[in-house]
């Protein structure tokens, strides 16, 4: 036995507990499926160091609906119940490229009219979306207000939409060949065309006028906050070409500084009849990501005033045949949806329903960044991070 | 005997008291800022739901997981609630109305205030939970962190006064005319307003609750009345270190030009005044500001408060010696 006492060992003693180092295991946090900032059932096997974040891990498929599966034993006109609970933020959106390509399979050319009212409402739900981000995001990083101003302005677009569709969230409201004849105007007979509610150019005027202030006072209140400036700048910066290569779309996209919006770019809806801008970030951090959808929403309600402005006059429907079969064909068609690019890729045998329907959601493409852009991030980030990548789970597992 | 019993009477009913006018205002000042109408309202305009939010608690299932350290995790409410109510002891409410006029009154406030950290703590370790674990770790770093800036803002108040004792230090600014926060002190207020702020746990300082992340920190898994503790005692603390800053700043029991023979009767009325508008500028910041990040809190601390507050000392110490 080793003497400790004794002058000869001292040395040695001392030099050993020098060279002791103190070894720290990781510690393995789930965050999730029940969380309160995971927006729903997203679950993150992390590893944490004290309060930095190792290694992430998510993990998916507690909402898996399968609605690709389900599609395969619809018909046409029943799919866009199933979808419109995709992204439920943005209802209306979802059906949008679905319709879209069942029409150009059947090489339908939809009215005019129809097309304005899919834009007007395409645009209105991004800018409920929006809201909810924003009220939502506020949240995360701790400030408890804005969710009560953001839902109180979304209610007035939420509102809108349901005058014409009936439907808040889920509005159903598309037909192959245009639009359904809108809810509430009038009694339901073959022989009346209805059309959008009495008011409804007014209300929406009023409505998208209160958007802009309230993008305006988020500006403000939130973007002005010093305490969320520095929760937020700097913070999950995501380069231009990190998020290209993981197959980033959106919002998120743009605020990497990539010019990047199907509107623009696919001819899906007459969005090349209006003037808007496209708000573009910097450094692609949380604050530009925030940022970048605040001005979205403005730009949203302007093309819905031009829209309503310049409203064709025509009918509702295009001429359709009573059973509706799609010819055998395949097609994909993508579109701007308030989170990202979404995409359905449609092949049909010629059948009543789709013989396999595939679809591409924003949100799924989206967090796969995650484990890449949390590696080394401290915890409260990781919420502030993931807030900002504004997913949806049913967007996510579908 | 019975006097030990009417005071301790007295410093719970005004402590708990206090912290139910808190939540009141709390909630008020939340739905009014909120637009909601719900607590301005409902009940007698919203002024008896607490009755209704303490029923609700006392009724619930206490549940106690059974990974947990059962004496630990049912005994730390009862150190937070504890170490707040102790500390109202030295707050004076008129030169008579003490429940205990220390020698070392501003010593034994911020030593007892401290004591709550030991249960915040404790409440995290023995709850078995990692987010607890966290939001007790957070807790203690902060504590820790914000206790100094509390007291060096106080060492330049005690400098002024040249004594320790609470109901000396209302009487030396009675006699000085003006209040500390008028006569030299505006900096040591802030810093111990910011201080008190991160020691209550309240936003922006809120990390050891955070629900956004820690789901609802160290008390996750607390439920029916010791949630209640956990939740009255941090109105409770609220109110306190109120009551201390207003008495230590603002000038306690006493406003200018009031007659001075009369503040047995108007003393009480006027601590409590000065009390509730310290505590509605706390309710205005809680609802509208987000959250600082841990490090960031611990950066405030150490880089700006605590050199802020040496310089203070130095500068209060400095103007009493050569005037």
């Amino acid at each position: 036995m080793v003497n400790a006492l004794d002058p000869q060992n001292i040395n040695s003693f001392s030099e050993a507990s020098v060279s002791v180092e103190i070894e720290t295991e990781d510690m393995t946090l789930n965050i999730g499926p029940q969380h309160p900032s995971t927006h729903g059932v997203l679950r993150l096997v992390a590893k944490v160091d004290g309060e930095k974040v190792h290694d992430v891990k998510p993990v998916l498929g507690y909402m898996h609906r399968g609605y690709e599966k389900l599609a395969e034993v619809r018909t046409y006109p029943q799919i866009t119940t199933l979808v419109n609970r995709i992204d439920w933020v943005a209802g209306f959106s979802n059906e949008i490229p679905f319709i879209t390509g069942a029409e150009r399979l059947m090489e339908i050319e939809v009215p005019e009219r129809a097309k304005h009212i899919r834009l007007i409402l395409t645009e209105m739900a991004r800018i409920s979306s929006h809201f909810v981000f924003n009220g939502a995001y506020a949240l995360e990083v701790g400030a408890l207000t804005p969710i009560f101003y953001a839902m109180e302005d979304r209610e007035r677009v939420l509102d809108l939409i349901e005058s014409v569709t009936g439907g808040r969230f889920h509005p159903n409201f598309n037909r192959i060949g245009g639009v359904k004849p809108a809810a509430g105007a009038g009694p339901t007979t073959k022989k009346d065309i209805q059309d959008l509610p009495a008011g409804f150019y007014r209300d929406t005027k009023v409505a998208m006028q209160k958007v802009i202030e309230a993008a305006d006072q988020f500006q403000n209140l939130i973007g002005g906050n010093e305490v969320f400036k520095k929760r937020t700048k700097n913070v999950g910066v995501l380069t231009a070409e990190t998020a290209e290569a993981f197959g980033v779309s959106g919002p998120i996209l743009r605020a990497s500084g990539v010019k990047s919006d199907l509107r623009t770019q696919t001819d899906y809806l007459p969005y090349d009849q209006f003037e808007y801008d496209i708000p573009v970030g910097e450094n692609g951090d949380c604050y530009d990501r925030w940022d970048v959808r605040v001005k979205e929403m403005v730009e949203s309600a302007k093309i819905v005033l031009q829209a309503i402005d310049s409203m064709p006059s025509g009918p509702l429907q295009a001429k359709v045949p009573k059973v509706i079969k799609v010819p055998k064909g395949r097609t994909y068609v993508r579109a701007e949806n308030p989170k990202g690019e979404m995409g359905y890729y449609i092949v049909s045998d010629g059948g009543l329903g789709p013989y396999r329907l595939k679809v591409r959601t924003a949100s799924f493409s989206n967090i796969s960044i995650l484990p890449n852009m949390l590696e080394g991030a401290l915890l409260p980030d990781l919420i502030a991070i993931m807030g900002s990548l504004d997913f949806v789970l049913g967007d996510v597992d579908r | 005997m019975t006097e030990v019993l009417i005071k301790v009477g007295f410093l719970a009913a005004v402590a708990l008291n206090g912290a139910i006018i808190f939540t009141i205002m709390d909630v008020k000042g939340a739905s009014w800022m909120q637009r909601r109408p719900g607590p301005l309202h409902v009940g007698l305009r919203g002024f008896i739901f607490p009755l209704a939010e303490i029923l609700k608690f006392v009724q619930k299932e206490d549940i106690i997981p059974t990974e947990v350290d059962r004496p630990v995790f049912k005994w730390a409410p009862a150190y937070v609630m504890v170490s707040c109510v102790a500390l109202f002891a030295v707050v004076p409410m008129s030169p008579t109305l003490v429940v205990a006029d220390l020698e070392l009154g501003v010593f034994f406030a911020l030593a007892i205030s401290s004591l709550g950290t030991i249960g915040v703590l404790t409440a995290g370790w023995s709850s078995a939970n990692k987010y607890s674990l966290m939001g007790g770790l957070r807790a203690a770093g902060q504590l820790i962190a914000y206790e100094l800036p509390l007291i060096l803002a106080v060492v330049g108040v005690v400098i002024q006064a040249e004594t320790m004792s609470l109901v000396g230090i209302v009487e030396k600014q009675i006699e000085w005319g003006v209040p500390f926060v008028v006569g030299g002190q505006i900096i040591g207020f802030l810093i111990f307003m910011v201080a008190a702020t991160a020691e209550m746990m309240r936003v922006p300082f809120d990390m050891p609750i955070g629900e956004s992340e820690l789901t609802m920190g160290f008390m996750t898994e607390y439920s029916g009345i010791r949630f209640l503790i956990f939740y009255i005692s941090e109105y409770m603390n609220m109110f306190i270190l109120c009551a201390i800053a207003s008495t230590l700043f603002l000038g306690g029991y006493h406003v200018p030009l009031l007659p001075t023979e009369w503040v047995n009767f108007y003393g009480p009325v006027v601590l409590l005044t000065k009390t509730a508008i310290l505590g509605f500028i706390l309710v205005a910041i809680r609802w509208s500001q987000p959250r600082f990040r841990e490090d960031q809190l611990q950066n405030l601390a150490w880089k700006i408060l605590i050199p802020a507050s040496l310089v203070n000392i130095l500068v209060t110490a400095v103007m009493k010696v050569g005037f």
